[in-house]
């Protein structure tokens, strides 16, 4: 899709013309012997927040975990600044600047918020934990509350934005979200993705976002692609696919949430 | 009252033996969800690693110190004994992470063959027995019948010995990154590794932690029973596998409770009853409880808030 005629935002197009960051070629991954992405091609540059959206099934945590090497891509290639990630195992994946906020969130339940930050800040050895420590805690000031309380005992909110904070811990330059507003209450899905954005325009960081939420990720990101059964459909800008009656459609449905 | 007292210091001796052991299946049931049957074999093997270095010590290099020796032999038998657990882990078990889920076990059970017969082949049959130790003892009060309840210095050993060595361990599990890392790896593997955490280091380092507490009550074994022999692996190992069930497998409080637990149960047993019948009566306590409470004393239901 082109954006001729269409009033481009200026981060946008400053975007655009950014260094490729992360670069996603022709990705098969099989479950078995089943399919779950049939040749996935996109891009993220720096400084982007894109979305992928796509209903439930799709593959878009597939893709998400394909990128840290779980599963292993079968076909095609992945490369994170220029570098070849597709066969690197995933730890070490984690340890280049990538961080990711998985499906389901996955907090380790018994331990406490603090030692699940801890965990997300290993990768650089706790170097500068106090002072990630602090930033976290203003970005979410409800954590600071639970910091010595156990990880499995915090509400979905709270372990959504744990999940967010130990992914933010690693001072990661790229960071996937798998679903940061799934099961969450509109306030809290709101100050979730006004966060997303400060750290987007205030840190720099580079941000792909897996999202049912379709509305809100569109009008947050740069630009987005939608995946169907495996397979990138469409891709353009935010206000492009937001615009655009096969998305409003399949994904739009019921309003703006 | 004096039996009682006596009985009391005796199973708390041996349970702390077990308790040690325990710890190793907690840990790697709880970081790969397999029952290493090795184990107990592993301890049987540092049992033996103890022995042979213990009679360097004191016959050809002369060490006259028992002590002195038994620390030096103590820290010989936890390296090479967490070499053992490496290797094994190494060789036997990695290659079948993936596998189906029976596989590692099996695979453990062939390990667990292996060492016996090994050791059976390398030092023979018989029962080894070491040189007189440490045989002083103090008597703590005498009964009215005349009955002594003594504490050896053995005991003592074997008490301050496992205390420690368990104090250090829980410090390590819980405050250092290393020990983060591998409860962050028994909660959620896949997890772990998307933080950068090397998830096979991370389970070699738990076989290793586990033999070399093996290595400890490998070694305190020897030195309270002053004798080893190449099946012995069996029988403590099965104890304190069910001590490890018993406490809530994957708790390590647990393990060192169970252990205890099951210690006191077999010698209360065998000093009150009958001594044939021990065995019997620690794992009829390990059916008990698990009736009532299936997850074992400290250990937590399956089933988690998500």
């Amino acid at each position: 899709m082109s954006t001729a005629g269409m009033n481009v935002t200026p981060s946008a197009s400053a975007a655009a013309s950014k260094p490729v960051l992360l670069s996603v070629r022709g990705v098969k991954t099989y479950y078995g012997n089943i399919i779950a992405l049939k040749g996935v091609d996109m891009d993220v540059r720096e400084g982007e927040i894109v979305t992928l959206i796509g209903a439930n099934g799709a593959g878009k945590s597939t893709l998400m975990m394909t990128i840290f090497g779980n599963p292993r891509a079968r076909e095609g290639t992945i490369t994170y600044q220029g570098q070849d990630i597709t066969r690197m195992p995933t730890h070490e994946i984690a340890r280049m600047s990538i961080a990711q906020s998985p499906e389901g969130r996955r907090i380790f339940p018994r331990m406490t918020v603090y030692e699940n930050l801890q965990m997300g800040a290993s990768i650089n050895g706790l170097a500068h934990f106090n002072q990630d420590l602090e930033r976290v805690c203003t970005l979410f000031p409800r954590l600071k509350e639970r910091l010595y309380q156990r990880g499995g005992t915090l509400s979905g909110g709270e372990q959504q934005m744990l999940a967010i904070a130990r992914a933010l811990m690693s001072r990661p330059k790229l960071l996937l979200l798998d679903e940061p507003s799934l099961g969450l209450a509109p306030l809290i899905v709101k100050q979730i993705f006004s966060i997303i954005k400060e750290l987007n325009e205030k840190d720099g960081m580079t941000v792909f976002l897996v999202e049912q939420n379709a509305y809100h990720a569109l009008k947050l990101a740069h630009r987005g692609y939608v995946m169907v059964t495996g397979n990138i459909t469409m891709s353009g800008t935010g206000r492009e696919l937001l615009a655009d009656p096969q998305v409003q459609a399949a994904y739009l449905e019921g309003g703006h949430h | 009252m004096e039996i009682f007292v006596q009985q009391l210091i005796n199973g708390l001796t041996l349970g702390s033996i077990y308790g040690l052991i325990a710890i190793g299946y907690t840990m790697v049931f709880g970081i790969i969800g397999m029952v290493n049957f090795a184990h107990g074999d592993v301890f049987m093997l540092s049992a033996f690693i103890a022995l042979i270095f213990f009679l360097i010590f004191t016959t050809w290099l002369g060490i006259s110190s028992v002590v002195l020796a038994l620390l030096f032999v103590l820290v010989i038998a936890m390296v090479l004994t967490s070499l053992w657990g490496w290797a094994i882990e190494r060789i036997a078990y990695r290659p079948l992470r993936g596998s189906f889920r029976l596989a590692p076990l099996i695979s453990a059970i062939g390990v667990s063959i292996f060492l016996s017969n090994f050791v059976q082949v390398a030092q023979g049959a018989r029962n080894k027995p070491t040189p007189p130790m440490i045989g002083d003892v103090i008597v703590l009060f005498q009964g009215e019948s005349g009955y002594n309840v003594a504490l050896s210095y053995k005991q003592i050993i074997i008490m301050v010995t496992t205390a420690v060595l368990l104090t250090i361990f829980w410090y390590l599990v819980q405050k250092t990154s290393l020990g983060r890392a591998q409860r962050a790896c028994e909660q959620d593997r896949k997890m772990a590794a998307l933080l950068g955490i090397n998830v096979d280091r991370t389970i070699s380092l738990t076989f290793v932690i586990g033999a070399a507490l093996a290595a400890v009550a490998g070694t305190m074994y020897l030195l309270y029973y002053g004798v080893v022999s190449f099946n012995d692996g069996f029988v403590p190992g099965v104890k304190a596998f069910t001590a490890a069930v018993l406490g809530g497998i994957g708790s390590l409080p647990g393990a060192v409770l169970g252990g205890l637990i099951i210690g006191l149960i077999e010698v209360f047993w065998s000093a009150y009853f009958s001594i044939e019948y021990k065995d019997v009566a620690a794992f009829s306590i390990l059916a008990i409880v698990l009736i009532f409470m299936p997850s074992g004393i400290l250990g937590r239901p399956e089933v988690e808030k998500v």
